[in-house]
């Protein structure tokens, strides 16, 4: 019975877990909306930050895969 | 799910450090890809190069770029080992797009030793370039003072993260990326559903092959920012 109740509580954190995705999605449209809207204002400018756009793409992003990484520890490893 | 289970190639359970596995397998095969493409690709040596040269050429001119760009023109010493990276990376992730192939970039243990290549070789680089003063790194000088010994804890946690967020972008991305197409492809045991599930699949297909580049890109771009760090740590 005790073990039911560990199980119950690894899924509800793994499904709480994912709420964490949302954040990488905002944060990643944040970063890609305010680059297009500073391309469109001076698209001369726009090409040399195409590497800045990704690597902020890559930090926003790295967050919500770590709350991929730990709804998959809930559910597998624990 | 099956797809990323480390089996023995020829038979048994028991895997030792030396059992031949899918994933010696399918790496043995990305970087038989890369020697084709770059060995056998550019064998013609041609000025008005051919199919495959002009392939190589291009990705080779990309990367060069990217180091001379973000890592600064003394950065370029280095350029063959993180093209070799790039087109590791960008490789397996390709292969492992292959409909029962085996991802190796979707293996933390894969992804955490190129990870933690770059972070050591690059810690060892900066301290060799620049002795004790490669520590300035984490002494923000442009910070007031008092700030400063708290700044300098958040960088050296920060910089020891480096190497954990940057094998784990690259692992959870493609497994994610392969997890999904799995489930939309469970999907397509209800008939009712099938139509949407095989549109699913190529849609989310089509999203991994650009997410394969991407991830190889980023993981490359992030090798260059540290590199730059290391050779040029004051801020």
């Amino acid at each position: 019975m005790e073990g039911d109740i560990v199980q119950m509580g690894a899924y509800l954190g793994a499904g709480l877990a994912c709420m964490g995705m949302g954040g990488a999605a905002v944060g990643v449209g944040n970063v890609v909306g305010n680059y297009l809207s500073g391309a469109l204002r001076n698209p001369s400018a726009a090409a040399g930050q195409t590497a800045t756009l990704f690597i902020g793409i890559a930090f926003a992003e790295a967050l919500g895969i770590f709350s991929f990484l730990v709804a998959l520890l809930l559910m597998f490893a624990v | 799910m099956d797809q990323f289970i480390v089996k023995p190639l020829f038979g048994g359970d028991a895997i030792h450090w030396y059992t031949p596995t899918n994933v010696t397998l399918w790496m043995a095969l990305t970087v038989a890809a890369v020697a084709l493409m770059f060995v056998a690709g550019t064998r013609g040596r041609a000025i008005v190069p051919s199919r495959s040269q002009s392939v190589a050429e291009l990705a080779y001119g990309f990367v060069h770029k990217m180091v001379e760009d973000v890592a600064g023109k003394d950065a370029l010493r280095y350029f063959p080992h993180i093209f070799t990276l790039f087109l590791f990376i960008v490789f397996a992730n390709f292969l492992g797009l292959v409909p029962m192939s085996f991802t190796t970039t979707s293996h933390i243990a894969v992804t955490a030793l190129l990870a933690l290549a770059v972070f050591l070789s690059v810690t060892i680089l900066g301290f060799v370039r620049h002795g004790v003063q490669f520590l300035e790194l984490f002494w923000v000088k442009a910070a007031p003072l008092p700030i400063r010994p708290i700044l300098a804890v958040i960088e050296v946690i920060s910089y020891f993260a480096r190497p954990i967020s940057h094998s784990i972008r690259l692992a959870g991305n493609m497994m994610a990326g392969h997890a999904v197409i799995k489930v939309f492809a469970g999907f397509a045991a209800l008939a009712a559903i099938s139509p949407f599930s095989v549109l699913a699949v190529t849609a989310m297909y089509g999203l991994e092959v650009l997410v394969s580049f991407i991830q190889a890109y980023v993981f490359t771009i992030l090798t260059c920012v540290y590199l730059k760090d290391a050779l040029h740590p004051h801020h």
